[in-house]
């Protein structure tokens, strides 16, 4: 179980992982997640479905190495398993037919956007997507989220790829030509989601992000993952992990997020080092 | 019968031994058991003093009716596979309730010798028998196996309450799969309580143990989730469910400050220590760093002592435990709360926080408090605390651990039959353990809120029962 059927990388340090995982592939509905460890030693990661094969009985992760769990989920290669994988854990997205419904998906969380975007294109929405990359290398997933969106905004913030600037000029660009959005889903770094959440609260525009907070179980057993939404604590494993916008306490999500930090750096120094120390040891 | 070769009276006049442990200067510095276990000899001498009572008032006080004084007896007639099995018989988990009971409001509470002196240590017995037996019952072939009767059991949950649903409905011959969400087997004992007070070693035995039964483990499944209880039924082809999915969802204080960094819960802190083993130095699972931090824990049931001892091991320079009723009404076993003292562990009674302060950066750096005074008894029957007006006082803090209790996981609540209780237990019926739902019954935390291992596991007994009947009847 939990083979690596596939595996392509699509951008710097970001893959694209098919698992095989047939209970979960036949379950998923958009916006879910599951968690993954990809050794026995590994931390528990939490990661977007973006889309399965039900048929096949594979999930298909958009993963970007970016500490230790992440990169040996990323050194894993076709046809090695993972040691555990569970889900599809958290609420599904609310679908239903809004009309015109803006998709922005930045980094990683594209994965999210295309998954919540094809549902809700399936529901008979208008889906223009605004997807944003640093520069044309870390662009991804355009193919996939072309088939699903009337309109498809590509925006690097060098311009090196599409047009210039940042996903929030590119919202502001829509309200600011006429166009009616009855919908807002945003999903990538917290940052980005909060500049998101400002625009359209400016415009009254019903907003939903999809949060990712650090967790531990991903089944609401430690309260790792609460996050204050409307002055309430809530567990984005469990209640969400799509919170209305307008209602995120993103200043405490981000500190949160980042209170790790020094400590996991410390953690991979230490690791590397002894990986360093070993390989040293089989060389002599 | 007995075996003990001295009279009455001489009994009587031996003291209660206690376990040697390891030095609490020594022990704060490492997660190694602080119990130590009986030595043979003082097993000898303890079970020396049991004065083999015919009502046996001790098993009357065991939420399961563990045989005391038999298994007591078998002690002192050198038969230690005897005496293994005379626990067994009610007990599936010794060498665990021996180390975990709180005995003091169990077993030992009614032992006769505890009325003019000290009770007969019968946990620290029953955990010797287990430990110095566990061997030989690896090692001994296994009975015949029953006749298989055709039926699939399918439990959800791998905490006490399901393992021993499990070794009832495999020795009754039933097929029996334990599904269970995390990546190890075991619920809190796995997860929760600390390697220093039940090694995880044991826990993996008792699961190993019901492996060779026939029982079947399947972990990363979340029922309601990956499958929901009516595919168990209709797609798996399972004949009953048991549900012994525990408590979980930690509860918060809902005061202020509560967002910032540096305030865990202790199933938090718990879980990345013991689950993800956090205390040792090559685990990825990052945690705050403790050491010589001040820490306080709120609440003061084994959870929180857990907590404390668990910080103090961590590094932290000063732990405080802080509850808002007093020492009386503590709910921990008697014997965490003696050994969190002898390591140092601080304890303010009648205090309340009010709000957590911010050190200007988002990080934890104080509590607020207030002192409480206790008032008339409330629905609980402990006397309510009651705020002493102008008594507000601050305490610096670098991290806090909340400890007051866990609500019910939500992860089933979708499943339409199944009825909730306001408090977000499932409602059983008290003498089958069947849900609303027929062919599902459930036991433990999950139906009675956080309780005991021994009380879970006699609802996964009890439950066991009823399946059988239930599905003898289909
Ligand atoms: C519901 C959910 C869905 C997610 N979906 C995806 C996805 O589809 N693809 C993907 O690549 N990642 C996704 N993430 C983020 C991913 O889980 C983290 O990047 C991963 O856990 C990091 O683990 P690590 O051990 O590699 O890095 P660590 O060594 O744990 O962390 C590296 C750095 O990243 C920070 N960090 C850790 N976790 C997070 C987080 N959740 N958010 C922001 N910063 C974090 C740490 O503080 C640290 O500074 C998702 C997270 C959640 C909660
Ligand atoms: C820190 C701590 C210390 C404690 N100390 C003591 C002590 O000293 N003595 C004592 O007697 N008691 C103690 N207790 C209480 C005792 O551990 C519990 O009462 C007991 O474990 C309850 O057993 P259970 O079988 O009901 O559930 P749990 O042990 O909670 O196990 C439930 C299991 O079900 C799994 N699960 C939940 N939902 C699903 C799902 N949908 N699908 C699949 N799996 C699922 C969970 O992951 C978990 O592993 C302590 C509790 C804690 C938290
Ligand atoms: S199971 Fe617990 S309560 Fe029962 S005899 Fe053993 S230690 Fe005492
Ligand atoms: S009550 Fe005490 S002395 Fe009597 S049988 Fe039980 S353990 Fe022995
Ligand atoms: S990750 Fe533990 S409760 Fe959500």
């Amino acid at each position: 179980m939990f083979e690596i059927k596939d595996k392509t990388k699509i951008a710097p340090d970001i893959y694209r992982l098919e698992i095989e995982a047939p209970l979960i592939a036949k379950k998923f509905k958009a916006g879910q997640f599951i968690v993954l460890r990809p050794l026995e030693t590994s931390e528990r990661v939490p990661l977007t479905i973006m889309k399965t094969d039900p048929q096949a009985g594979t999930i298909t992760l958009i993963v970007k190495a970016i500490g230790l769990s992440t990169r040996q989920l990323c050194a894993l290669e076709k046809g090695q398993t993972v040691a555990d994988l569970l889900g599809p854990l958290g609420k599904s997205s609310e679908i239903e037919n809004y009309g015109t419904v803006v998709i922005v998906g930045g980094g990683v969380g594209t994965a999210v956007a295309f998954a919540v975007a094809q549902s809700l294109k399936e529901a008979g929405n208008r889906i223009i997507t605004i997807s944003g990359a640093r520069d044309q290398s870390f662009v991804i997933l355009e193919d996939d989220l072309r088939e699903i969106s009337d309109e498809l905004i590509m925006a690097t913030d060098d311009g090196s790829y599409g047009v210039k600037g940042f996903v929030t000029e590119q919202l502001k660009g829509l309200y600011a030509r006429g166009e009616k959005i009855d919908r807002v889903i945003a999903a990538g770094p917290l940052p980005m989601m909060r500049f998101i959440s400002d625009i359209t609260r400016e415009h009254n525009t019903p907003t939903v992000v999809s949060l990712n907070p650090i967790m531990v179980d991903g089944i609401g057993m430690c309260g790792g993952c609460r996050a204050l939404v409307g002055g309430k604590i809530v567990f984005v494993c469990v209640d969400g992990p799509e919170f209305d916008a307008h209602q995120v306490d993103f200043d405490s999500l981000m500190r949160r997020n980042n209170a790790y930090r020094g400590i996991e750096q410390e953690k991979e120094h230490a690791c590397k080092l002894e990986a360093e120390i070993e390989t040293v040891q089989h060389d002599q | 019968m007995t075996n003990n070769p001295l009279p009455l009276k001489d009994r009587m006049q031996i003291q209660r031994h206690t376990m040697p442990a390891q030095a609490p200067q020594k022990r704060v510095s490492n997660f190694n058991e602080v119990n130590q276990g009986f030595s043979s000899e003082l097993a000898r001498e303890e079970a020396q003093r049991c004065l083999q009572c015919k009502d046996a008032p001790c098993s009357q006080g065991c939420p399961v009716h563990v045989h005391i004084p038999d298994f007591i007896d078998q002690i002192l007639a050198g038969n230690m596979l005897g005496a293994a099995d005379a626990i067994l018989q009610d007990n599936l988990l010794p060498a665990v309730c021996g180390r975990v009971c709180p005995q003091e409001k169990f077993c030992e509470s009614r032992c006769v010798l505890g009325k003019k002196g000290n009770p007969v240590a019968i946990g620290s017995l029953e955990r010797f028998t287990a430990d110095s037996t566990a061997a030989d019952r690896a090692a001994r072939p296994q009975g015949e196996k029953p006749a298989p009767t055709g039926k699939k059991v399918a439990l959800i949950g791998s905490g006490p309450s399901s393992l021993a649903c499990a070794g009832d409905l495999i020795r009754f011959g039933h097929e029996v799969t334990v599904y269970e969400a995390l990546h190890a087997f075991g619920g809190v004992l796995i997860y929760g309580i600390p390697e220093f007070r039940l090694p995880k070693s044991i826990v993996a035995y008792e699961v190993d143990v019901l492996r060779r039964l026939g029982v079947k483990f399947e972990k990363n499944v979340v029922i309601g989730k990956t499958l929901t209880i009516n595919e168990l039924f209709d797609e798996q082809g399972y004949d009953a469910v048991f549900i012994g999915a525990g408590a979980g969802l930690p509860n918060f204080l809902g005061i202020p400050g509560e967002e910032l960094i540096g305030i865990y819960s202790s199933n938090e802190l718990l879980t990345r220590v013991n689950l993800m083993k956090a205390y040792q130095d090559q685990s990825v699972t990052p945690i705050f760093n403790f050491k010589d931090k001040v820490v306080a824990v709120f609440g003061a049931g084994n959870t929180a002592l857990d907590s404390a001892r668990t910080s103090l091991r961590l590094g932290a320079k000063e732990v405080h435990i802080i509850y808002r009723r007093s020492e009386e009404e503590m709910p921990a076993r008697h014997e965490e709360v003696e050994h969190a003292k002898e390591e140092g562990v601080k304890f303010t009674f009648l205090a309340a926080p009010l709000e957590f302060l911010d050190n200007g950066e988002g990080w934890l750096k104080g509590v607020r408090l207030q002192r409480m005074e206790l008032g008339e008894p409330d629905a609980s029957g402990r006397r309510r605390p009651l705020p002493i007006e102008g008594s507000e006082f601050t305490l610096d803090l670098d991290l806090t651990v909340i400890a007051i209790g866990n609500g019910s996981n939500p992860l089933l609540r979708d499943t339409p039959e199944l009825q909730f209780t306001r408090r977000g237990t499932l409602e059983v019926n008290p003498e089958s353990l069947q849900t609303d739902k027929a062919g599902v019954f459930a036991g433990g935390d999950i139906v009675t809120g956080g309780a005991t291992v021994i009380s879970a596991m006699g609802a996964g007994r009890q439950a066991a029962q009823s399946i059988n009947d239930y599905l003898s009847q289909l």
